[in-house]
């Protein structure tokens, strides 16, 4: 059993245990609809922390996958009332066309080509999702998204939907930890290292980058639904570049670029900071992200994950 | 008379297109020189944009001083933003990979709107025109005097660089450091200077395209990504590293979102641009005068 396994069984039981204690304590109650968007938005930065440590290959462009994912889900459910679970499927379908058609030729392109070209991607649906109003309802958003039920059970409260999500989300997790543990995973890391030496080696590096960039998709595609379903309403705003920033904060905070867990750490911590000062934040967001960003990148570029591994072991492991 | 109206249109639109081109062709500009000194994109480059237009407000409209007084004070205040910028983001980082620059200069991006949006607020901005805003009937379009303006500050702008790298001698030595930063230390030039020069050079540069584009079409404190993504499509379709690329490649760009806006549909403007950019990476990264062996052998 691989180390990353016996993490995941402890995760497991400690999000399963989380609404049971907060059911005994006051106050902590709320942070249930909290823990949820954190499941959600660790779904995309799972994906991006596979796509940008793992593979090496940034993008600027996921806020698009996630709200492709949306708007399946709200068109198909709200607009001609397909049960949730095709809008998830075709969603997903969707998303992962896109990103291939996308991600062969964006990812021939490398460093600050590839970093713009994922940005002007993301830009471009962004304005699609504003534009097209006859199908996403333009700015002022689409409302009356239904919920989800599962065979008849109805996810109508915060505490099923928690259970929802992050069963989903340690799925997710589980398949991650394998590709990573796999040949594909041994192949990313070597891209990671020397993208010239692994193809010298025989690696075909575009063919595990287009299928990282794909399952990264569909991760922020799966989050997108969920996030539809949940809030029963969503606007282009959820989806601006802006967004796809964040997710980059949440994964390099956490040190995701190094680690799968990392993460989900900084997704935790950056929900949870956004979340005890909100009032704080709504003026000061960019200013905090940005000092956040700088901060880690210069004098921490490991992340949270970092931190921990060196207060733990005493010294700082390998190369960033 | 269809047609003279259509006619009478297009060139409305296509002057337009020009003075908006003028100002990506100045921020592809500043991408350019950065590139050329560190093989550095810097995607806070729209940011100097908007940090022109808002300091420009300031002096203007809150200080009241003289026009050129304003302009010359604001130039200066984001040339020193934008050296204050090199030394304490991207100094640090000498060596650095491609990934973490990218990150670095998008965190300084944000960090500057916050700083813009925590003093002058989410409201745009005006600027008194610099000659009045009658406008000028030319081949049947009406031009403000303000395109006048923006299109001759551009002119000048690139009169300026050219002479700059051509003629003096920190110049020269920038153009050096583009060409090969060890050659041109062995010679006694200082590199880690002349980056510092770059940043700050291309702030000034993004400062002017503020201040000039202001009357036009405002300013607030999120202006600076979409600026800076349409310059640095500028700057990639003229080939990167190429001055006269770029401001073709601007013009080009300008004309072509204007024609687009006109008369096919005006929201998905911006989508007309970034599409252009996307084919150009996908098909012709080299770009429209670069050569691919150059890009080659970039960090790219």
């Amino acid at each position: 059993m691989k180390q990353d396994h016996k993490i995941l069984i402890f995760f497991f039981i400690a999000l399963a245990a989380f609404p049971i204690i907060a059911h005994y304590i006051e106050g902590i109650q709320h942070y249930i609809d909290i823990m949820i968007f954190v499941g959600i938005f660790s779904l995309i930065t799972i994906g991006l922390s596979l796509l940008m440590g793992y593979a090496g290959q940034v993008s600027l462009g996921h806020a698009a996958f996630f709200g492709i994912g949306a708007y399946t889900s709200a068109v198909l459910t709200g607009k001609y009332g397909f049960n949730p679970w095709i809008g998830f499927l075709v969603g997903i379908i969707l998303t992962a066309a896109i990103a291939y058609v996308v991600g062969i030729p964006s990812l021939k392109l490398k460093g600050h080509y590839l970093a713009m070209a994922t940005l002007a991607f993301g830009i471009i649906i962004f304005i699609v999702f504003n534009e097209w109003d006859t199908m996403t309802a333009g700015p002022s958003g689409f409302s009356d998204i239904p919920g989800i039920s599962i065979g008849g059970y109805n996810l109508d409260s915060d505490i099923k939907y928690y259970g929802f999500v992050w069963t989903i989300v340690v799925l997710c997790l589980l398949f991650s930890i394998n590709v990573i543990h796999s040949r594909i995973g041994r192949a990313l890391r070597s891209i990671h290292g020397s993208e010239d030496a692994a193809n010298a080696m025989g690696v075909n590096t575009s063919k595990y980058k287009l299928q990282i960039f794909v399952i990264s998709a569909v991760y922020a595609s799966i989050a997108g639904s969920l996030y539809a379903h949940y809030m029963n309403f969503i606007s282009p705003s959820s989806f601006s570049l802006f967004f796809s920033i964040k997710l980059l904060i949440m994964v390099i905070l956490g040190g995701g670029m190094a680690n799968i867990w990392g993460a989900v750490l900084g997704t935790w911590t950056l929900m949870l900071l956004g979340a005890e000062w909100l009032h704080f934040l709504e003026e000061f967001e960019f200013l905090v992200y940005g000092a956040v960003l700088l901060l880690m990148t210069i004098f921490l570029p490991r992340g949270l994950i970092g931190l921990v591994e060196f207060l733990v072991s005493g010294r700082n492991k390998g190369a960033y | 008379m269809e047609q003279i109206t259509l006619s009478n249109q297009i060139v409305q639109y296509v002057f337009t297109g020009i003075t908006v081109g003028s100002i990506y062709a100045l921020v592809a500009l500043g991408f350019n020189i950065i590139y050329n000194a560190t093989e550095v994109i810097n995607l806070a480059q729209g940011e100097f944009v908007m940090l022109g237009g808002l300091i420009m407000v300031f002096f203007i409209t809150t200080l009241n001083l003289p026009l050129v007084v304003g302009f010359i004070l604001t130039v200066l205040v984001v040339t020193a933003i934008g050296a204050l910028f090199e030394r304490l983001a991207i100094y640090p980082l000498e060596g650095a990979s491609v990934l973490t620059l990218i990150i670095i200069t998008i965190a300084a991006s944000i960090f500057i709107q916050g700083l813009a949006m925590g003093i002058w607020g989410k409201d745009p901005y005006d600027l008194p025109a610099f000659s009045g805003r009658t406008p000028i009937s030319f081949l049947g379009a009406m031009i403000q005097p303000q395109y006048l303006w923006i299109l001759g500050i551009t002119i000048v702008v690139v009169i300026l660089l050219n002479l700059f790298f051509g003629r003096t001698m920190v110049g020269k030595a920038m153009a050096a450091c583009a060409d090969n930063p060890e050659a041109a230390s062995l010679v006694g030039i200082n590199v880690r200077m002349m980056v510092l020069f770059s940043f700050a050079l291309s702030a000034a540069i993004g400062s002017i395209a503020g201040i000039v584009i202001t009357p036009v079409s405002l300013m607030e404190f999120d202006r600076g990504p979409m600026l800076a993504i349409k310059g640095f499509a500028a700057a990639v379709l003229g080939g990167l590293g190429s001055f006269g690329g770029a401001v073709f490649a601007g013009f080009l760009l300008g004309v072509i979102e204007s024609l687009f806006a006109g008369l096919v549909h005006s929201g998905f403007k911006d989508a007309a641009g970034l599409i252009v950019l996307l084919i150009v990476l996908f098909i012709r990264p080299s770009g429209l005068f670069g050569s691919t062996e150059v890009t080659k052998i970039k960090k790219f």
